[in-house]
Parts: structure tokens; C-alpha cells; sequence
């Protein structure tokens, strides 16, 4: 579990996050959405370290992640897998070696080893075959899935996704959905996702945490989707009018 | 601007101190520095070859225009080669040189891999990336740059003899006497004390330029410029100190 605790982050004079506090369950597909600017990306840099915030602690379990010397987050962060908005494949490396890279580097296991594990994770995310491609060489899905490959290949305790549905068409969005959110249910894991797909919102949301202007505005689940009030979430989900139509017509309001 | 130098200097040294510290794996790190080897090494030979070739040229030919009609004897200009080549010109024009090609490489890839998310995606992992991008890179320049730079010295000297015995300044003979007197094992030592230092502040620096890259394309080919100006201006500042300092 995650849990972020009164989070300030201010770049200058402009205060991103308002003294945010939300939880990220174990087991479940923890969604963040908002509108742009919302401070979403904010929020998951600070929770990997990327970003120190200025207030407030990250806590992973019972330890302050925020407060850790970097040493001392190196070994946490071996424990988190991540895929980016744009994959960050290396791009002078095969898929194979994109995906072996983390265990070249954290582990003592033999060349067999170290295959059977990429091929593995390669079959996970169905791309069985494509050792050799080069990033490049693959769709924009495809990157996605090697991405996928690479941060679960460690077996990580904590999986934290970037917008992992941007520029992919409706269906290869609901492959890698239900790739997150089925890998997530397997290996117990807490997985974080930053999104602005709604389809991903209505999919797989376990838990789900709607950020306004840097504050937690509403958080639920999809099945609390449907019935709640709150303005501002009907106005970030139901935003267009096709989904108002759907949705008066599957609950009538 | 002072303070501006400052903040510069103070962030040189904390990426150099996160640089410096145990890798992860020595396996991966043995292997990134003989990848860096072979690219600074391997892929600067012609270069350094053909500029080697018309420093030790240049050099014999203004220096025999020079003693002509002297009392100076000819075969000097074989000394004279051999010595501004071992001193200065091999160690200083050759990491000049080399802060243009392999500085601004290094410049363009880290800051490339900072732009493309790379270097989050290590750091992420839990490499240690001012270590494991920085370190192999300072390593292997350190070792091939100074074998580049006696080599150097070797063509220039060979380029000497060719300008000046094949245009017929002066004999093969008296070249070579002129290459054999005077010699100061000393200078050689100087030599590599300035090809160490030089290769030291091309990586160093080129790397730090890179590491801090923010914006696009555009910021990325000023940090690449900046990366090569900033190495040339302090390896000439750091021959001049070398150069104070071991005729002290």
C-alpha cells in the first residue's frame, strides 16, 4: 500500500499540489484522472522519487520514501516497475535486451536464466518472438507491451503506469488495460495508474482518486461512478455528450 | 554571474560525487567502459592520426623557413618538433580536438536519454545513472585518450620528417639527429599529466552538460556547443596551470 500524506509541491511560485492526501490499495488498479494541470503526473513523480515534494510524506507501507537518502530509495525503487508515457525503450537495444537490462544489472542469475525470464515476460505481455526488433522496429502498442515487459520483469511489488493508453487506438487501450489490471490481480501488486482514458476509468478502476486544481476532488470506485454527485466528477467523465446520453439512459439521471 | 558559476560548480560536484561511488554491478560497468573505449579510441584514430600528421608538417616546415640562413643548425629543427609536439601541441591540439568530437557526443547522447525519459527509467530501476553514464566515460577516456595523444605525438613527428626530408629542408640524417638530442624524459611525463587532466575535464564536463539538459531539440544542441566550448576554454586554462606547475 501507498499512501500520500498532505503532499505540497510547489515549482516557483506555483503550487501544484494543495496538500493532497490519497491511498493506493495492494491488489487493485489505483487510478489517478483529472483534467490536465491537475498536478496527475505531479503526483506519480512524487510518488517514485522522481520529484521531492515540499511537504507532506509519500509512505510506502510504514516507511517515508520522501525522507529516504537515495541510497536508501535505490532499494525501494527496485521493488517498482514503471511504464512511461513514450515506453522510454532504449532505443539502441533489442526488445530482449530493453527487457534483460534490470536483471543484467540487480541480479546474479546465468544467461539461461535471464532468457527464460525475458521470454516469459515477453509471452506475458503476447509478444512471444520479437527478441531481436528493435523499439523502432515496433507499433506505438507493441512499445507499450515491451515497456510492460521491462517493469514487471523484477517481479516489482508496486507497478506505476503514465498515461498508458496515450496515442493508441480504443482496442490496443483495452489490451494494455486489461494487461495492467490482470498482471496487478496475478502478482498481488499495487499498480498506479495516471489516465485520461475513460474507458480505462470504467474498466479497471479499483480505486480511483479525481484531482482538482491540486486537491483530491472525489475518490471511489467504478462501480461509484454511475451514482455519484459530485459536479466535478460528472464533468470530468461525462464531459462529451454522447457519454451524458449513455449515461442517463443506463441510470436515468 | 558569479553566482551563476557557482550554482554550476556546486552542481559539477555533487553529479561528480553521486559519479563516484560503488557501482551496482561491475560486470555491466567493465562493459559500458569497454564500449567507451572502443567509441573514443577506436573511433578518434583517424582523426587524431591525420591532424597528428600536419601538426608535426606545419610545425617542421615554419621552423625550417624560420632557421633558414641562420647559424642555427638544421638538425635543431628535428628537436624542435619533437619537443613543442611532446609538451604542448600532441596533448593540447588532440583533446581540443577531441572535446569537439567525443565531448560533444557525450554531451548529445546523455542529454538525449534525459530527454526520451531514459535516465528516469534507470533511475526508476534503481540504477545509479550519474554512475553508470558518467563513470565508464571518464574511465575509458582517461585510459585511451593519453594513448591517442603518444600516438599523436609519434605521427607528428613522422609528419615532420615527411615535410621536411621529402621536400628536401633538410637530410633524413639531420632530422633524426635532431629528434635524438636533448631528449628530457621528463617532457613525456608532462605529456601524459596534460592527456590525463584534459581527458578528465572532456568528459566531466561534456557529461555534466548533458545530464542537465532540459527543453527540446534546441536546448539540446546549445548544451552540446556549451559542452565543447566550456572543455576547450578549461583545457587551455588547465594547460596553462599544468604548465606553471611542473616547470615550477
Amino acid at each position: 500500500m501507498i499512501r500520500a500524506v498532505n503532499i505540497k509541491k510547489s515549482f516557483g511560485g506555483t503550487e501544484v499540489l494543495k496538500g493532497l492526501t490519497t491511498t493506493f490499495e495492494k491488489g487493485k488498479t489505483n487510478l489517478i484522472i483529472g483534467r490536465s494541470g491537475a498536478g496527475k503526473t505531479v503526483l506519480l513523480k512524487l510518488c517514485v522519487g522522481l520529484l521531492a515534494p515540499t511537504s507532506g510524506e509519500i509512505m510506502y507501507g510504514d516507511t517515508n520514501f520522501s525522507q529516504l537518502s537515495k541510497r536508501d530509495m535505490r532499494a525501494i525503487r527496485m521493488e517498482i516497475g514503471m511504464l512511461f508515457q513514450g515506453s522510454a525503450l532504449f532505443d539502441s537495444m533489442t526488445v530482449e535486451e530493453n527487457i534483460r537490462f534490470p536483471l543484467d544489472m540487480f541480479t546474479n542469475k546465468t544467461k539461461k536464466e535471464k532468457l527464460d525470464r525475458v521470454n516469459y515476460c515477453l509471452e506475458r505481455v503476447q509478444l512471444e518472438g520479437n527478441n531481436s526488433k528493435f523499439p523502432g522496429e515496433v507499433s506505438g502498442g507493441m512499445q507499450k507491451r515491451v515497456g510492460i515487459a521491462r517493469s514487471i520483469v523484477l517481479e516489482p511489488k508496486y507497478l506505476f503506469c503514465d498515461e498508458p493508453n496515450s496515442g493508441l487506438d480504443p482496442k490496443t487501450s483495452l489490451l494494455i488495460d486489461e494487461l495492467i489490471h490482470d498482471i496487478t490481480i496475478e502478482q498481488n501488486i499495487t499498480t498506479v495508474i495516471n489516465t485520461h482514458d475513460m474507458n480505462s476509468v470504467m474498466e479497471i478502476g479499483d480505486n480511483i482518486a479525481l484531482l482538482h486544481q491540486g486537491r483530491l476532488a472525489w475518490q471511489g470506485n467504478k462501480d461509484m461512478v454511475m451514482d455519484s454527485d459530485n459536479e466535478l466528477l460528472e464533468e470530468f467523465i461525462f464531459a462529451s455528450p454522447f457519454l451524458q446520453r449513455l449515461r442517463k439512459a443506463a441510470v436515468g439521471k | 554571474m558569479n553566482l551563476n558559476f557557482l550554482y554550476h560548480f556546486g552542481r559539477y560536484l555533487i553529479l561528480l560525487r553521486s559519479a563516484l561511488t560503488r557501482p551496482e554491478k561491475f560486470s555491466m560497468y567493465w562493459k559500458e567502459t569497454m564500449r567507451q573505449m572502443n567509441d573514443i579510441g577506436i573511433g578518434s584514430l583517424v582523426i587524431v592520426g591525420l591532424i597528428a600528421v600536419f601538426i608535426g608538417a606545419v610545425t617542421a616546415t615554419q621552423f625550417a623557413y624560420q632557421l633558414q640562413d641562420s647559424f642555427v643548425p638544421a638538425y635543431y629543427i628535428g628537436y624542435i618538433v619533437r619537443d613543442s609536439t611532446i609538451i604542448e601541441l600532441a596533448p593540447t591540439i588532440t583533446c581540443l580536438v577531441l572535446a569537439g568530437k567525443v565531448g560533444s557526443n557525450i554531451a548529445a547522447e546523455i542529454g538525449g536519454m534525459r530527454q526520451k525519459e531514459h535516465i528516469d527509467a534507470m533511475e526508476i530501476m534503481g540504477v545509479n545513472t550519474a554512475s553508470y553514464l558518467i563513470l565508464p566515460k571518464v574511465i575509458a577516456a582517461m585510459v585511451v585518450i593519453p594513448m591517442l595523444v603518444c600516438l599523436a605525438a609519434a605521427i607528428s613527428i613522422w609528419g615532420g620528417y615527411t615535410a621536411s626530408v621529402a621536400t628536401g629542408l633538410i637530410t633524413d640524417v639531420e632530422y633524426i639527429q635532431g629528434v635524438r638530442s636533448f631528449f628530457e624524459p621528463y617532457y613525456v611525463f608532462m605529456m601524459f599529466v596534460k592527456a590525463l587532466v584534459f581527458a578528465y575535464i572532456l568528459t566531466s564536463v561534456s557529461a555534466y552538460q548533458g545530464y542537465h539538459v532540459k527543453g527540446g531539440s534546441i536546448e539540446l544542441g546549445q548544451a552540446s556547443t556549451q559542452a565543447v566550448v566550456y572543455s576547450d576554454i578549461l583545457i587551455l586554462l588547465s594547460d596553462y596551470v599544468i604548465a606553471i606547475i611542473l616547470t615550477m
